[in-house]
């Protein structure tokens, strides 16, 4: 248990700073932000508690709202990040299945599951965040190819750091 | 009594969202409108000192591009030296010009967080109220115009860049004298602006300088904001619209000067009458 929440704190301390400090800099073309930080909520245990699963995007979202200027902005987008995430578990996963699958990770769960996870909740995250940043319809247009190619760069991220600490499902 | 919690307990996931979720919303429009009224940004003690810290690695490893610019603006300013004029007169006499009083004074500032890729871009400077910075004055580098301030803490300030919603610069055509006003353009390139409003006959070509105007109560007259690149931007109705490309490298600011206008108070009190007049 004190192992999880370790782990935990780690993840988070080193994505935020990973994300405020090295990602934030880089765009491509202009148009293409990643947003890897959210792997933080993507890899929570199973079993966290819906309350303490809204409180940690909550403040994960705050938390990278204070570094990028935005105060709201990145909660109000990694809340419904928890949520979606919540409706995509209770419809995939059976409950019975927790106990030898604490974590949603990569080699728990298959390439193809954790392929499907990843992308559908790094759509919904990267929809509702540009479209709130920029607040408005005129420039619907280029808000959506932001918001598909950053999608795209941060899928890809993810999954590379998740192929990066792959660890196979001992059985 | 109790189907009602047992109803709130079987979609507590759905609650939790919607209380969150109100709760983020409320802060992110709260901030919108209050002016950054808010300890949620780069300005406070946490961020404020780590951005520092990066920053201070970031500048060692760009000390020669500074030292580049700063020879360069070392170079223009000797120019300007009277003693690198030659006098052609022959008597030679020293005049204490009463004339001249000092309008601008100049603070420099390291920038420690900045962003060229958002929607609306702010600067981080490492000066503050302490140092006798307030909101509202204008922000230049040593190559042009870079924003002005808006939030100000003890150590720490906070720049609205060019590159924002908001931003406009009264602006001039250097050698015309004709106004318009500065604003970033829609395709949100941060090299390139829109200057919009320039009256219908006026010929500007390509390459030409656009300077700050001298309606402007930020900037002193003349300060670069960029060249003219094409003359056919979209929109502008009755007027010229024009893109430039920006002098200032908003990706590369390393030291930004904040602008001291020692009559901004007095116009703005001045001009404040006009209204009380209507």
């Amino acid at each position: 248990m004190s192992r999880v929440l370790i782990f935990n704190l780690i993840r988070f301390a080193v994505l935020v700073l990973l994300q405020a400090f090295l990602l934030k800099n880089i765009s491509l073309y202009n148009l293409s932000v990643p947003y890897l930080y959210i792997l933080f909520i993507l890899l929570l245990p199973f079993e966290t508690p819906n309350l303490l699963l809204f409180l940690l995007s909550f403040v994960l979202g705050i938390t990278i709202d204070a570094f990028y200027d935005t105060p709201g902005l990145h909660a109000a987008a990694c809340v419904v990040l928890a949520f979606v995430r919540v409706l995509f578990i209770s419809i995939t996963v059976q409950k019975d299945g927790f106990d030898n699958e604490p974590e949603p990770t990569l080699g728990n769960m298959g390439f193809r599951w954790f392929f499907t996870y990843a992308a559908v909740l790094i759509l919904f995250h990267h929809f509702f965040l540009f479209n709130l940043e920029v607040f408005r319809l005129s420039e619907l247009q280029y808000t959506l190819l932001r918001f598909l190619s950053s999608s795209v760069f941060t899928l890809f991220l993810v999954l590379i750091s998740s192929f990066l600490f792959y660890r196979r499902k001992e059985r | 009594m109790r189907n009602l919690l047992v109803f709130i307990n079987k979609y507590n996931a759905f609650f939790l969202f919607v209380i969150f979720e109100i709760f983020s919303l409320v802060i992110y429009v709260k901030y919108n409108s209050f002016q950054r009224a808010t300890y949620i940004n780069t300005t406070n003690e946490v961020t404020g000192t780590l951005y520092g810290r990066v920053s201070e690695l970031n500048s060692y490893l760009d000390l020669k591009n500074v030292n580049d610019s700063l020879a360069t603006e070392n170079a223009r300013l000797r120019n300007t030296l009277k003693s690198s004029y030659y006098a052609d007169t022959l008597a030679k006499r020293t005049v204490t010009d009463s004339a001249y009083k000092q309008q601008y004074t100049y603070t420099e500032a390291r920038v420690i967080n900045n962003s060229v890729n958002k929607r609306n871009n702010y600067i981080t400077i490492q000066k503050g109220s302490k140092d006798g910075i307030v909101k509202g004055m204008g922000v230049i580098s040593s190559t042009g115009v870079v924003g002005k301030i808006v939030y100000t803490t003890e150590h720490l300030s906070l720049v609205q860049s060019l590159l924002h919603k908001d931003a406009k610069v009264s602006a001039m055509l250097a050698d015309t004298k004709d106004i318009g006003s500065l604003i970033w353009g829609d395709d949100l390139n941060p090299r390139k602006g829109l200057l919009t409003d320039v009256p219908n006959h006026v010929k500007p070509h390509i390459g030409q300088w656009v300077v700050t105007s001298t309606y402007s109560d930020l900037y002193p007259a003349g300060i670069p904001l960029g060249k003219v690149t094409n003359l056919h931007a979209k929109g502008g109705g009755f007027f010229l619209n024009m893109e430039v490309n920006f002098s200032v490298d908003f990706s590369k600011l390393q030291y930004v000067y904040v602008v001291n206008n020692k009559l901004a108070l007095e116009r703005a009190g001045l001009e404040a009458q006009e209204k009380q007049d209507e």
